[in-house]
């Protein structure tokens, strides 16, 4: 089974602190793995590509998001079904392939049934809820932050590059270090309980409802901040759920939060931000880029990071797509071809590029059922990713009390994020404490900052799409 | 990819006489993008916005081509350019990211904007910087691609 190890031991910007050497079973054969990593990054730094097959035509699937939302890594762990991105690698742990549908579990898992009551509950712990949080941080209310990883910082945890923007924001510094200063910040609030590895289920007449591996939690708050974030969209092209298809976001966790190579060869699809961004990290982790493919005749990400991958080589071919994919256990081949500007296949032009990755770099859709669930009205805003909720300017959904923030509220940024959380985190502190002066300034003054920050030509379809998200 | 003419306009560019006088920052930042680090992080006050999404303004007679701004920028987008010295030996220092690292005498392959390779080179001063832990690196170049080498390729 040892096929090869997949994990970067150097890197010019990372360090990786593996915990203890553990040795894991996968279909029988013994893996090496580290204490407090991924289960499916211990499965694929080893060599494994397919982890399960598919319902109906067992088709080999494989690691796909890496953040528990695809479900395309499910393994039978110690007997249990389990989703092994979002499960920490155990010595001894026994780990299957699951063929088809995975069965529900034969152990009854005993739940302590917990009833919270609090002021605020703040669903997410990416810089959203981190920042709503901040703002709430020792003032008196109770605090309830619930997140479904199993450390807080959302995607900033994978995000290796320099932040843009200002000093307040962040500027300068890299995604991953602010992520483990917010965390370490947190953890200094006396009125803020983290509920880490908690999914909320649903809104429930008795309450909101959030599990854990052991503790089933119905939540009272007063207020809501609803800032789950966005998941990955896939892309239709054939033999598209072949191992080694992969969302980019799903890359970035293994490569920079793991420290475990994707591929050797890869094609990058999307020149958005996303799509630059990791091909320059691929360059970093010592992968080759073989291109970046862009349907649309233009560049869709900054003039700098675009230069960033040109520099080294790495060709953007615009006016191309992925037609699809070729391998047995995993992409062994990509098929690409030009597009005219009807987005119609130019005949003649389909060429086969050998690599054994494929990433897709082709937007995020917001999460937001939960909103949904709350009964707050949305809206289909394209300019920000799809289905999105309304909100007034201070982050308030339709639905009096229930806020909204980050990539939920508008595919955007991480910048415009955090300013999302804070403005939604004063708007709290306003209708629990009244107008009090420093709330109503500090808020008008992010207000001013997030319109700023949006103010550059590159945000023009944000803006529009704001304009259209918001209550009137 | 930008080229010379479009850097120009833009006011990029140093007059003959600056280049002379001694190494300079070149900005190839060409995008109004929300950013303004390089306004920060200046120690000499030469770079300049009026407000986050401008385009800097970069006041050469300022710039002494110190570097910091190259290890700091967010777009790795900074270049620092000497062809000051007598003979046909110029020095360019960039921002390199990637591994190997090259050291001080390394050989290394000269890639332009587009990644092709120019020329040979020889590192002259490696450091990293200390906010950002970017690995800033300054080339010998032979002076007329001062304008064209923007990155290196280790050769180990």
């Amino acid at each position: 089974m040892c096929l090869g190890d997949r994990r970067i031991y150097t890197h010019p910007i990372l360090e990786f602190r593996r915990g203890r050497e553990i040795t894991i079973f996968f279909e029988g054969e013994p893996i090496r793995a580290f204490e407090g990593e991924s289960l499916a990054a211990a499965i694929y730094a080893a060599g494994v590509d397919v982890f399960r097959l598919s319902p109906v035509l067992r088709r080999p699937r494989a690691v796909f998001c890496m953040v528990g939302k695809c479900g395309s890594c499910i393994v039978r762990v110690d007997g249990v079904p389990t989703r092994s991105c979002v499960t920490l690698a155990e010595d001894g742990m026994r780990v299957e392939r699951i063929e088809g549908l995975p069965e529900v579990s034969r152990y009854e898992r005993r739940l302590v049934g917990e009833e919270v009551v609090t002021d605020v509950l703040i669903v997410g712990g990416g810089p959203a809820g981190m920042a709503a949080a901040e703002v709430l941080c020792n003032t008196g209310l109770g605090v309830v932050l619930v997140d479904d990883q199993v450390r807080l910082g959302g995607q900033l945890i994978k995000q290796t590059h320099i932040f843009f923007g200002s000093k307040e924001l962040f500027a300068g510094r890299r995604g991953f270090e602010i992520a483990e200063e917010y965390a370490s910040k947190l953890s200094r609030c006396s009125n803020l309980r983290v509920l880490s590895g908690t999914t909320v289920v649903g809104v429930f007449k008795e309450g909101v409802l959030a599990v854990s591996n052991d503790v089933k939690y119905l939540i009272r708050p007063k207020y809501v901040v609803i800032a789950a974030g966005a998941y990955e969209n896939h892309l239709v092209f054939e033999n598209n759920d072949l191992p080694g298809v992969m969302g980019a976001g799903g890359a970035q966790t293994l490569m920079n939060v793991w420290g475990v190579r994707p591929g050797n060869e890869v094609l990058v699809v999307g020149s958005g931000n996303v799509g630059l961004i990791i091909s320059y990290q691929l360059l970093q982790a010592g992968a080759e880029v073989k291109a970046v493919v862009e349907a649309l005749p233009r560049i869709g990400g900054w003039f700098v990071h675009a230069a960033k991958i040109r520099r080294y080589g790495v060709p953007i071919l615009t006016s191309h797509t992925i037609l699809g994919v070729n391998g047995t256990q995993r992409v062994e081949e990509a098929v690409i071809a030009r597009v005219d500007e009807n987005w119609n296949v130019v005949g003649g032009t389909e060429r086969s590029v050998r690599v054994d990755t494929v990433l897709l770099a082709v937007g995020l859709t917001p999460n937001v059922d939960l909103v949904r669930q709350f009964g707050a009205a949305t809206r289909y805003v394209p300019e920000l990713g799809g289905l999105v909720p309304l909100k007034t300017p201070y982050m308030e959904t339709s639905v009096e009390n229930v806020f909204v923030a980050g990539d939920l509220a508008a595919v955007e940024e991480a910048t415009t994020a955090f300013i999302e959380g804070w403005i939604a985190g004063y708007s709290i502190l306003i209708k629990a404490f009244g107008e009090r002066g420093e709330y109503v300034s500090r808020r008008e003054y992010l207000l001013r900052m997030l319109h700023e920050y949006r103010s550059a030509p590159v945000s023009e379809r944000v803006r529009r799409g704001w304009q259209l998200s918001i209550l009137s | 990819m930008v080229d010379l003419e479009t850097l120009a306009v833009m006011g990029y560019v140093p007059s003959e006489e600056r280049l002379r006088r001694g190494p300079v920052a070149i900005y190839e930042c060409v995008e109004e993008i929300p950013c303004n680090v390089c306004v920060f992080s200046c120690p000499f006050n030469a770079v300049s916005k009026s407000k986050m999404t401008d385009l800097p303004r970069v006041d050469f007679s300022k710039c002494t081509g110190c570097g910091v701004c190259v290890g700091r920028c967010p777009g790795l987008a900074v270049f620092v350019v000497d062809v000051s010295k007598e003979g046909n030996v110029g020095y360019v220092t960039l921002p390199h990211e990637l591994l190997p690292v090259p050291s001080r005498g390394d050989e290394v392959l000269l890639l332009d904007r587009e990644g092709r390779g120019v020329g040979r080179g020889v590192v002259t001063r490696v450091y990293r910087d200390k906010v950002t832990r970017s690995w800033v690196v300054t080339v010998s170049v032979p002076k007329d691609l001062v304008m064209v080498v923007r990155a290196i390729r280790v050769i180990k």
